[in-house]
């Protein structure tokens, strides 16, 4: 059976006082985990081809076409762990 | 005794003396091989500080200090109790000098200051300070992270005490950095770690029941366990690669990439640049933000095109509190680095701003 730790190369709290998470998706899965988030999140805004806005169960995020996505109401991993592996399981 | 070792000890050795010579020390023994610039920091703080530094005294820092440059002094003070001081920075992201100079006292016995902030890219008459610093016998350690590997240093015309920098800011790998200190100071600082190489002698005396140690000579008291033999040899070589070039040169082009990347980015309407737009002043960092979005979005967007900025606080806090910013994001330039890739940046600056 798949974990998030599957999808989801390293979670890194960005400093700053917006205290941003961005997820990093492992290399050679990021392709399979944006077509898993695109199947369930609503896609709300695509930007110049690379940036995704999306919205799933109320969470506003950006995904990054490189493989990385960015969180910002989350406030604790545990959280967003959860999120993920609705988004991504 | 093995040739190997032998050669390697020479090239290790060999690495000291050309650094020595690059930054003008009077003294390869002045320079202590560590990790980083952080490290090199810390072991002021722990060998020197925890001796000198007692309750009652002083330290002066500024706000525009990297963390690296705040944190050890703040850890100590804690154990001994002495005083730590915070100069001003002017809301342009110059040092505001009549307070730094105001607060000598006395009491201070170590001003620390970076010589270019690592957000601002402004530089510091780090000179000036240390006179001020010797005239109230307090000591000048000197944060050089960001202007060693940027401009011609002269230890000995900047009256520095302690000079810190690191190699991988200079061409050279991570994992090495260099401390550079007066020799006089040197052989009256306790050593940082304990091991081998740091002392001459560990004899057991069975009568006492305990081991007599004596104390290596500087550099080497400074340098326990077995050092990053390749990281010195690296990032002398490094050094050789720059002084090639000449470090004029790699200021001057440094200086033109800054001058052109200000001019650029000023033509965004969205984009604001914090601290000082003159190159007089500063060096080839350049701090910014895009109007709505987070520094994080800014550098993701960039990341995407293969452009590496920075975002978040830079290990700076108290200077993005200073600059009233929640974050900020920074290009930054080397020798490497050409107009053309300048031009790239502000085609996605223009992208970003489309946002």
């Amino acid at each position: 059976m798949s974990t998030v730790d599957d999808y989801v190369a390293r979670i890194e709290g960005t400093c700053g006082e917006e205290k941003d998470i961005i997820v990093v998706f492992k290399y050679d899965q990021k392709d399979e985990a944006i077509k898993r988030i695109l199947a369930k999140a609503q896609l709300r805004n695509t930007i110049a081809g690379i940036i995704m806005e999306l919205t799933f169960q109320d969470v506003s995020f950006r995904v990054y076409t490189s493989g990385k996505a960015i969180f910002r109401s989350i406030k604790t991993k545990e959280e967003l762990y959860k999120l993920l592996a609705s988004l991504l399981l | 005794m093995h040739t190997l070792s032998l050669e390697a000890t020479d090239m290790y050795e060999t690495a000291r003396e050309r650094i020595a010579k690059f930054i003008n020390a009077k003294d390869s023994a002045e320079i202590i091989f560590v990790r980083s610039t952080t490290e090199a920091i810390n072991l002021v703080a722990y060998s020197w500080g925890l001796r000198n530094l007692k309750r009652g005294d002083e330290l002066l820092v500024s706000l525009m200090e990297h963390h690296s440059n705040i944190v050890p002094w703040e850890i100590i003070s804690k154990i001994n109790g002495f005083t730590i001081k915070y100069a001003k920075v002017n809301p342009d992201g110059t040092l505001n000098y009549e307070d730094f100079e105001n607060k000598f006292s006395s009491k201070t016995k170590i001003a620390c200051l970076s010589h270019v902030s690592n957000v601002s890219g402004v530089i510091n008459n780090v000179k000036r300070i240390a006179k001020v610093a010797h005239e109230h016998d307090a000591l000048m350690l000197v944060d050089g992270a960001q202007s060693v590997p940027h401009m011609p240093i002269d230890v000995r015309d900047l009256d520095a005490d302690f000079l810190a920098f690191s190699g991988h800011k200079m061409l050279g790998p991570t994992g090495i950095g260099v401390l550079y200190a007066k020799k006089t100071l040197l052989e009256k600082m306790d050593p940082f770690q304990g091991g081998g190489e740091m002392i001459k002698e560990v004899s057991f005396s069975g009568a006492k029941e305990q081991c007599d140690i004596s104390l290596n000579d500087p550099p080497w008291k400074f340098e326990a366990g077995t050092p990053n033999i390749c990281g010195a040899i690296a990032l002398s070589e490094a050094v050789k690669y720059l002084q090639r070039i000449g470090m004029d040169q790699v200021q001057g082009h440094e200086c033109f990439l800054t001058n052109y990347a200000i001019k650029r980015m000023q033509e965004c309407s969205k984009v604001t640049l914090h601290g000082p737009t003159d190159t007089a002043l500063k060096c080839g960092i350049i701090p910014f933000s895009v109007q709505g979005l987070s520094s994080h979005d800014v550098a993701l967007f960039c990341d995407n095109y293969g452009i590496m900025i920075r975002s978040g606080f830079h290990c700076a806090q108290p200077l993005h509190q200073v600059f009233k910013l929640q974050s900020s994001a920074r290009a930054s330039f080397y020798i490497y680095n050409t107009r053309e890739e300048i031009d790239r940046f502000i085609e996605v600056l223009k992208e970003i701003e489309k946002l």
